[in-house]
């Protein structure tokens, strides 16, 4: 069976993102980025599927700029066997994003779709929802769990309150959650091996598929701040300021 | 134009979210309906009914909506919508599991692009919702027709949940996908509050140390406060407490009275899952936490020792 694994490069998880003076979004210059952390679980998840003998072939995507293509080899670093990119200049939204997808799922016709379930950048979590809509196929969001089972996908998702576990059919969509599984860390001689992978970069325009963004920024501007408050020196203080002064207990 | 709210509960009834998504429903402006997608959620639909500002509750009831599956619960909403003679300017969602897992197919069905975790209308196609983790606050204008938001629950008050008199209306039950099919649910058993409702939370990071360490020194806590039990993602990632207690932007989005965390030392993940509580407390030996930059009242200290303390004084 054939996987698609998408991934975004996005500002690393450790980067705390400065907003730009002008309000016009967020400072990326100069900063780190990498691929998105629940992008990482989905090609790890893709790649032990393989090892299982589930999958026979990972092919990673992603949409963007060029220097995505740095994203798509640490992909095939862990283990994606080749990679596509959909290379735009433009600012790539969800809905843009996931109707490039549906066009290079009609083309490869994959089994299973693994991406995470957001972005750390823009916290969307729409890609994979909105792509499972447009192709028709189910989706299984939040995944803490998968496995193949009945001739379809078993997927244990997390949600409000607990666990929950749904079969889909396939073809399918499924999104990664947090503790789905911890990535591998890539060895010098997979990035080596990486670098020698096939990737294809293709044009929005040669998928067909229209990019331009529906939702405008207005403004970018840094939330309210919480001001900090006292010190308290012990415990009978504290109740005290909660009992008389926050008046919360 | 109406703006249609896609109601969160459990069949026999209402969700708080609910209520909070219906505010900003009504700050979209024009009439607000709900629709109730359940199975023999008779119960829910009158709850609905009730809310202080609702004209009219969709009543959709059948084996197909039984489970929520986001397959049959957007072909509902899209079953709506076709049918709907006034038409919707905006569909709202609450911004939680289930909200989460369904509105983006509808958005992409209606081939709209969704808002995500809105905190605030600014008008009718403006709004604003906080990006990285809320290290930052966009403002944003949409460009489709309809709108297709999820709403954060903490960025918007409760409508009351009585004192309105909607008619319920029935609808036609949309057919199972044939896709997708529920299998089991496995619910954290508890008597304490939900995490996202909880007035107070009590809430641990990874100086816990460990799993029998977080609940014998933060039980005792939480139910002498009546609180809900949260974590920080380390000490989730560490075992020492289920995924479903995790707080932060990747996990629950909370706003109690009090959050009181102990031994958590602060990641913006985590801070960001957090600031909007009104009372924030945070216990830690370490002076140069960051949480202390964002608690009301810091107390230095071990809280092995000062936990069991601030128990017995209460």
């Amino acid at each position: 069976m054939k996987v698609l694994v998408p991934v975004k490069r996005v500002v690393d998880y450790n980067v705390k993102v400065r907003v730009k003076s002008d309000g016009t979004g967020v400072d990326i210059a100069n900063v780190k980025m990498s691929m998105n952390p629940f992008d990482e679980i989905a090609v790890e998840e893709a790649v032990r599927l393989k090892e299982k003998g589930v999958v026979t072939e990972i092919i990673a995507v992603s949409c963007g700029v060029t220097q995505c293509q740095e994203t798509l080899r640490t992909a095939m670093a862990i283990g994606a066997d080749r990679a596509i990119l959909v290379e735009s200049e433009v600012e790539l939204q969800p809905l843009a994003v996931a109707k490039l997808l549906k066009a290079l799922v009609d083309k490869e016709a994959p089994q299973l779709v693994i991406l995470g379930k957001q972005a750390i950048d823009d916290d969307c979590n729409q890609t994979g929802q909105m792509l499972a809509a447009l192709t028709g196929m189910p989706q299984g969001t939040f995944a803490s769990k998968v496995e193949a089972a009945d001739g379809g996908v078993k997927v244990t998702r997390e949600v409000d309150g607990g666990l929950e576990t749904v079969q889909l059919s396939l073809p399918a969509v499924i999104t990664t959650d947090l503790r789905l599984n911890e990535p591998r860390y890539v060895t010098l001689p997979n990035i080596m091996k990486a670098k020698k992978k096939p990737l294809e970069v293709v044009k929005p325009a040669d998928l067909g598929v229209d990019v331009t963004p529906r939702i405008k920024t207005l403004k970018v501007a840094e939330p309210a701040k919480r001001g900090a408050g006292v010190k308290v020196p012990d415990v009978a203080t504290l109740v005290a300021k909660l009992k008389n002064e926050a008046k919360v207990i | 134009m109406s703006v249609l709210v896609i109601a969160e509960h459990d069949h026999g009834s209402l969700k708080g979210a609910t209520l909070n998504t219906v505010t900003a429903a009504v700050a979209c402006g024009g009439e607000v309906h709900v629709l109730v997608a359940g199975h023999n959620a008779g119960a829910a639909a009158q709850a609905a009914a009730a809310i202080a500002g609702v004209a009219k509750v969709l009543h959709a009831d059948g084996a197909a909506l039984a489970e929520g599956l986001a397959e049959n619960v957007a072909a509902q909403v899209l079953a709506v919508l076709k049918d709907a003679s006034a038409g919707y300017s905006h569909i709202l969602f609450p911004a939680t599991a289930a909200g989460k897992n369904a509105a983006p197919r509808v958005a992409a069905l209606l081939d709209v692009a969704q808002l995500s975790d809105v905190t605030k209308v600014v008008n009718a196609d403006t709004f604003e919702r906080p990006i990285y983790a809320g290290n930052a606050i966009a403002t944003v204008q949409s460009a489709d027709a309809v709108k297709v938001l999820t709403v954060r629950t903490t960025g918007f008050d409760a409508a009351p949940a009585t004192g309105g008199s909607a008619a319920v209306e029935a609808l036609a039950v949309v057919a199972d996908s044939g896709k997708s099919r529920f299998v089991g649910r496995e619910q954290t058993k508890s008597d304490r509050p939900e995490l996202t409702a909880a007035k107070i939370i009590v809430s641990g990071g990874r100086a816990m140390g460990s799993s029998d360490q977080f609940n014998a020194v933060l039980t005792p806590l939480a139910d002498k406060l009546g609180a809900a039990l949260g974590a920080s993602r380390a000490a989730v990632d560490a075992g020492y407490a289920p995924n479903d207690w995790q707080v932060g932007q990747t996990g629950k989005i909370v706003a109690p009275s009090l959050y009181v965390a102990c031994g958590i030392s602060g990641a913006i993940q985590h801070l960001a899952g957090m600031k909007d509580s009104k009372v924030i407390v945070a216990i830690n030996k370490d002076p140069e936490a960051p949480i202390f930059s964002v608690a009301d009242y810091g107390l230095e200290a071990d809280l092995f020792a000062a936990v069991p303390e601030l128990v017995n004084s209460l």
